[in-house]
C-alpha cells in the first residue's frame, strides 16, 4: 500500500467491479477488499442475462434500460472480451389469456421505452425452429443481451487499475467523531479512507450493521442446469409469460419458469429457481424437476439432452425487491450497492455511474429516490 | 411413482459394498445393493461382460475365492441387487417416511429417512450422442444409505496425454478384466503408486511386453513407516507377487522417473522419460526415449465422494492431497444415517474395502434393529456396534486399524511433488473436455488474478466439461495455487437426461426393475 485510497468498495462481484471501474473513471484512487477471489459470491454463482425484458415499468426498468447502454459501451472499451452477446430475448404465451397479459405488459414496456416486437404464433418457429408447437404466440425484445459475469467482473476490476486485495474480510468499519466513516478494519489491519461503498451483495445487510444500520438484505436461492454441449439448438433467451409475475412474487414458495438458452461454449442453461429458504445449499430435487420440466415444455427435444451439472447461488433481495445505492444519509461516508436479487449483472453498470457520481458529487443519471438505503428504518421513508 | 423402501440402501458393489450388503442381509436387514455397472464386483472383482463369454474370469484375479464367498453372502442375505442403477444424488426425505414402517425389524421408524434418485439403463459412455435416450428416473427409500462408490483414477497431464495410446493405469487394467482387450502390444506403465506393479504384472500375464514401469516417487518413503509394513504381511507379500512377475518378466522398474512427454502422429509411437528431482521436477538432460504403442498412466486414486458431500458429510485431506470422507469409529459421515466404506474413506485397497463394509453393516444393523425411543448409548463407540458379535468386530476393528496405518503410509509416499507442473508446456491440454491449455490457466493466475481453482474455472472453463474436473482437477488446483486438494462437490454424481428429471415428481415415475446378480 502506497497511500490512504479516495474510496474503498467491499466486494468484488460484479457490482463493487463497476462502482470501483466508474469511481475510478471518475478520477478518484480505488481499493477493491473482498473476502474471498474475485466473483466469488453470487457473481460466479449466477448467470449473465441482461434482461428489460422480465421487467415492469418503474425504477427499476429505468436502471435496467441505462444499464443495457452502459454493457454495450463496456463490451466495446473492455480490452479483452466479457463475452457480450446482443442475442435478445423471447417470451411465449402458452394460451390466449397468457397472449392477452404479456401483450398488455409488452405495450406498457414499450410506452417506457423498451423495444418490443410481437410474434404471432406463426412466426415463432422463424426465431426459434426447436420451440413446442401450439404456443399461442410471444414477444421478441432485441435489447435483451448476455455477458459472463465472472469475466465481466475480474475484466472490469482490471481495467479500472483499482488496487485489488482479496482475501481481506471487513470485520468493522472505523468512524471519526460525528458518526463519518474513515475506513474499514480487516484482519490484518486497518485501512482508512473518507469514503466506504458497501458492494456485499447478498451480505450486504452484515457490512451495515457493522455500521450500525438497518439494511435487510436477504437471500434467495437459485438452481441453474446446465447441459452436455450440444450445437445451437436455441438462439435466444427464451422464457414463459408466467416468469415476470414471480420476480414481483412476495410468496416464499418456489416458483419456476426458466429461462432456456444456449451457449457459446454449448452447453444449453435453464435457470433458475426462486426459494426463500435461507442460505441452504442443500440440493433441492423438486427444483431442479421444475426446471427441467419447464424447459422441455418449450423445447421438447431438449428431454434426451443430458444434465451434467447444477449449482445454487444466492441472490441479494430487499424487501420492495428494488436495489440500495447511493449515500446513506444515516452515516456520513457511507454508499450502498447492493441488494440486486436477480438482476445485479444486467444492473451494475447504472450502479456504478450512480455511485460515481454520488462520490463526486455530481448529478446521477436518474432520479435515485426509489434506492435509498435508509428506506427501511423504521418511520423512515418509503 | 412408486417408491420401494428398504433398510438400507448400499450404492456401489465393489468389495465395499458387496461385504455390507451381504453381512445387512445376513443380520435381517431388508437391503437394495445398486451399482451403476449391469454387474456386481467393483474395480477390484471386476467381471467381464456376460456377452464376452469368459470362461475362467478368475485367471487375472488372485482372490476370487474371496468374491465367490461374497456373491454368496448376498445370495443367503436375500440382497436386492439394482444392476444399470446410475445414482445421480442422495436426499433427505422431506416427510419422514411415507413408506410406511410396518414390515421393518423393530417396527418402527429409523431417525430420518433417504430417498436415493437413480437413472436406470446403459452406460452413457463419454458424451456419446444420444446416450441418454430411453433412460428412466427411479427413487428408492432407505432408512440408512452405505456409500461404497469407490474411487477413480488421478491423472496428472504431460505433452501428449491425448494421443490415442494413452490410456489410464487403472483403465489399462479394467480394460483387460471387463473387456479381456490389451491396450497395446508394448505397454509403458507409468505415474506413481502401487497399482502399478498390478497393471504391470496383469499386462505381462496376458502377454503384453512392458519395456519398464516407471515410478514418480523413490518407494523410500515406505521406509518411513516400518511399523505399518511390518504388520502388513499379506499386503508386503502381494507386492512381493507383482514384484516377483516384474523379474520374472524382465521388467524394469525406474522410481524417482516420470513420462514427461508421449510423441506419435496417429497414436503414441514413444514416450520421454525424465528423472525427477525430489520436488518431481524434471532434471534437465535426463530424458530418455522407450519406443512403445500404448501408455498406461496414472497418480493413484481419488476417492469418489460427489453422493456424500451434497449432503454436507465432512471431508477430511489424506497424505497424497485427496479429500476422503470424514468417518466415526462405525463407518458412519458426520451425517447420522449416511454410512461409507471403502475407498471413499480414504484409498486402501480392497481388502480393507470388505472389512469396512462389513463393520458398517454391522453398526447400521445395530441402529436399526434396536428398540426404544432413542438409539441407545453413543452410536459412534464401537460398543454401537452389533454387541451379540464382539469376536467379529475386534477381529474387524484391529484388521482396518492396520490395514488404514499401511494405507497412509503408502499415500505419503507417492504424494506428488510441488514441481510437477514444471512438465507442462504452455500448449499441453490440462482440461481436455473444453480444451483449456496450461498457458490459459497460467494467465488466469498471472493476469486476471485467479488464486484457487474455481476461480480458474469460472474465468477458463477447465472442469466445466463432461468430466467435471475428474480429469483436470488435480491439475488445476494445482497451477491455481491453492495448496487444496480439488473440491469434489459435483451436486449430479452422474449426469440426468432433462427428461428423467422432468419425471421426478410424484405420481410420474416407475417402479425400479432388477436384474440378475
Ligand atoms: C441462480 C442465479 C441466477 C442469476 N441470474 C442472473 C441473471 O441472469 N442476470 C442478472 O443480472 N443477475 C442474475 N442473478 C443475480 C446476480 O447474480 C446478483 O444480483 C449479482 O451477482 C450480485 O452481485 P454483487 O456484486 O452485488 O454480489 P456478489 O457477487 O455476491 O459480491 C459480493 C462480494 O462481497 C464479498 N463480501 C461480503 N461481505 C464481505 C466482507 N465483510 N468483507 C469483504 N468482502 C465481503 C463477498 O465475498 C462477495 O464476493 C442471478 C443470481 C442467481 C443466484
Ligand atoms: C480403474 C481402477 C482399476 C483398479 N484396479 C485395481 C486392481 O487391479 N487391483 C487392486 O488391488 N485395486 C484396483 N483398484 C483399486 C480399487 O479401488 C480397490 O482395490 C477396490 O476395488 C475398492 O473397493 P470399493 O468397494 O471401495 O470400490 P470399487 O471397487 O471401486 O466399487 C465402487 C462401485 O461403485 C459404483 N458406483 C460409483 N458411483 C456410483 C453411482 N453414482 N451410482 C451407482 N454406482 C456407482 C461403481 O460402478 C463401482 O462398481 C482399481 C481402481 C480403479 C479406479
Amino acid at each position: 500500500m502506497t497511500s490512504t485510497p479516495d474510496v474503498i468498495v467491499v466486494g468484488a462481484g460484479i457490482v463493487g467491479a463497476a462502482c470501483a471501474h466508474y469511481a475510478a473513471r471518475a478520477g478518484l484512487k480505488v481499493t477493491v477488499l473482498d473476502r474471498g477471489p474475485v466473483a466469488g459470491g453470487t457473481t460466479g454463482s449466477g448467470e449473465g442475462n441482461l434482461l428489460v425484458s422480465d421487467k415492469a415499468p418503474g425504477p427499476e426498468l429505468e436502471l435496467a434500460l441505462q444499464s443495457a447502454e452502459l454493457w454495450r459501451e463496456l463490451a466495446e472499451q473492455l480490452p479483452r472480451g466479457v463475452e457480450y452477446e446482443p442475442k435478445g430475448g423471447l417470451v411465449v404465451a402458452s394460451d390466449e389469456a397468457a397472449l392477452t397479459a404479456l401483450r398488455t405488459f409488452a405495450a406498457a414496456q414499450e410506452k417506457a421505452g423498451v423495444t418490443v416486437r410481437e410474434v404471432p404464433a406463426d412466426r415463432l418457429p422463424h426465431l426459434e425452429p426447436h420451440l413446442a408447437p401450439g404456443l399461442a404466440g410471444g414477444v421478441h425484445y432485441p435489447q435483451d443481451a448476455q455477458v459472463m459475469p465472472a469475466l465481466a467482473a475480474a475484466r472490469l476490476l482490471r481495467a479500472s487499475g483499482a488496487e485489488l486485495r482479496p482475501g481481506q474480510e471487513v470485520t468493522g468499519l472505523l468512524t471519526g467523531p460525528g458518526g463519518a466513516v474513515r475506513g474499514v478494519r480487516t484482519a490484518s489491519g486497518v485501512l482508512h479512507a473518507p469514503y466506504v461503498v458497501n458492494a456485499a451483495g447478498t451480505w450486504g445487510g452484515e457490512l451495515a450493521r457493522l455500521a450500525g444500520v438497518l439494511l435487510p438484505v436477504l437471500p434467495r436461492r437459485g438452481f441453474v442446469l446446465v447441459t452436455e454441449p450440444l450445437p445451437r439448438v436455441v438462439r435466444h433467451k427464451v422464457y414463459a409469460a408466467d416468469y415476470v409475475a414471480d420476480v414481483a412474487s412476495d410468496s416464499a414458495a418456489l416458483q419456476t419458469s426458466p429461462v432456456v438458452e444456449g451457449t457459446p461454449a454449448g452447453p444449453v442453461l435453464i435457470g433458475a429457481s426462486r426459494e426463500r429458504v435461507g442460505f441452504d445449499r442443500t440440493l433441492s430435487v423438486p427444483a431442479l424437476r421444475r426446471l427441467a420440466a419447464g424447459a422441455t415444455a418449450l423445447f421438447p427435444v431438449l428431454a434426451g439432452v443430458r444434465v451434467i451439472r447444477t449449482y445454487a447461488g444466492f441472490r441479494p433481495y430487499l424487501p420492495d425487491h428494488l436495489p440500495a445505492i447511493g449515500a446513506d444519509p444515516r452515516v456520513p461516508g457511507l454508499l450502498h450497492a447492493c441488494g440486486h436479487e436477480g438482476a445485479g449483472i444486467g444492473l451494475a453498470p447504472v450502479t456504478g455511474r450512480i455511485i460515481a457520481e454520488c462520490l463526486v458529487g455530481g448529478q446521477p443519471p436518474l432520479d435515485i429516490s426509489p434506492f435509498d438505503p435508509a428506506r427501511f428504518e423504521a418511520g423512515g421513508g418509503a | 411413482m412408486v417408491t420401494e423402501s428398504y433398510d438400507l440402501v448400499v450404492v456401489g458393489a465393489g468389495p465395499a459394498g458387496l461385504a455390507g450388503a451381504g453381512a445387512a442381509g445376513q443380520l435381517g436387514l431388508r437391503v437394495a445393493l445398486l451399482d451403476m455397472a449391469e454387474r456386481i464386483g467393483g474395480q477390484f472383482y471386476r467381471q467381464p461382460a456376460a456377452a464376452l463369454g469368459a470362461t475362467r474370469p478368475q485367471a487375472l484375479h488372485h482372490d476370487w475365492d474371496a468374491f465367490v464367498a461374497l456373491r454368496g453372502r448376498l445370495a443367503a442375505g436375500r440382497v436386492e441387487h439394482l444392476g444399470r442403477h446410475h445414482v445421480w444424488a442422495v436426499e433427505r426425505d422431506g416427510d419422514g417416511g411415507r413408506g410406511g414402517p410396518g414390515e421393518r425389524p423393530g417396527g418402527r421408524r429409523g431417525d430420518g429417512e433417504w430417498v436415493v434418485h437413480a437413472v436406470v439403463g446403459e452406460d452413457g459412455g463419454e458424451g456419446g450422442e444420444g446416450g441418454g435416450e430411453g433412460r428412466r428416473a427411479v427413487r428408492v427409500r432407505a432408512r440408512a444409505v452405505l456409500l461404497a462408490t469407490g474411487a477413480y483414477e488421478r491423472q496428472l497431464p504431460f505433452p501428449g496425454w491425448t494421443l490415442p495410446g494413452v490410456v489410464g493405469a487403472g483403465g489399462a487394467q479394467a480394460m483387460l478384466k471387463g473387456g479381456l482387450v490389451r491396450p497395446g502390444k508394448r505397454v509403458v506403465v507409468a505415474g506413481s503408486g502401487p497399482l502399478l506393479l498390478a497393471v504391470a504384472s496383469s499386462l505381462a500375464s496376458a502377454g503384453v511386453e512392458v519395456p519398464a514401469v516407471i515410478e514418480a516417487s523413490g518407494y523410500l518413503g515406505y521406509a518411513r513407516h516400518p511399523r505399518a509394513l511390518a504388520a502388513n504381511p499379506r499386503k508386503l507379500a502381494e507386492g512381493l507377487t507383482h514384484g516377483a512377475a516384474l523379474l520374472r518378466h524382465r521388467i524394469p522398474l525406474r522410481t524417482r522417473s516420470a513420462v514427461t512427454e508421449a510423441y506419435g502422429s496417429e497414436r503414441v509411437e514413444a514416450v520421454t522419460v525424465s528423472r525427477l528431482d525430489a520436488r518431481w521436477r524434471p532434471v534437465p538432460g535426463s530424458g530418455r526415449r522407450i519406443a512403445c504403442d500404448a501408455l498406461a498412466v496414472g497418480h493413484g486414486l481419488v476417492p469418489g465422494i460427489e453422493l456424500a458431500t451434497t449432503l454436507g458429510c465432512a471431508t477430511r485431506s489424506t497424505a497424497d492431497n485427496t479429500l476422503a470422507l470424514r468417518l466415526s469409529s462405525t463407518q458412519e459421515t458426520s451425517v447420522r444415517g449416511i454410512w461409507a466404506a471403502g475407498e471413499v474413506g480414504g484409498v486402501a485397497g480392497a481388502q480393507l474395502a470388505c472389512a469396512e463394509g462389513e463393520l458398517a453393516a454391522l453398526a447400521i444393523a445395530a441402529r436399526l434393529t434396536k428398540p426404544g425411543p432413542y438409539a441407545g448409548p453413543d452410536p459412534r463407540r464401537p460398543s454401537g456396534l452389533d454387541p451379540g458379535r464382539p469376536a467379529r468386530v475386534g477381529q474387524l476393528l484391529s484388521r482396518r486399524a492396520r490395514l488404514r496405518a499401511f494405507a497412509e503410509a503408502m499415500a505419503a509416499a507417492h504424494a506428488p511433488g510441488p514441481g510437477w507442473t514444471d512438465w507442462l508446456s504452455d500448449d499441453t491440454e490440462v482440461c481436455r473436455c473444453e480444451e483449456v491449455t496450461a498457458g490459459r490457466i497460467r494467465a488466469a493466475v498471472t493476469d486476471e488474478g485467479a488464486r484457487d481453482a474455481r476461480t480458474v474455472k469460472l474465468f477458463t472453463r477447465a472442469g466445466m466439461g463432461w468430466c467435471q474436473g475428474r480429469m483436470c482437477g488435480a491439475a488445476v488446483s494445482c497451477l491455481a495455487g491453492d495448496g487444496q486438494p480439488p473440491a469434489q462437490r459435483r451436486p449430479l454424481a452422474v449426469p440426468v437426461t432433462l427428461g428423467a428429471l422432468a419425471a421426478e415428481g410424484p405420481g410420474c415415475g416407475q417402479e425400479p426393475s432388477r436384474s440378475q446378480t
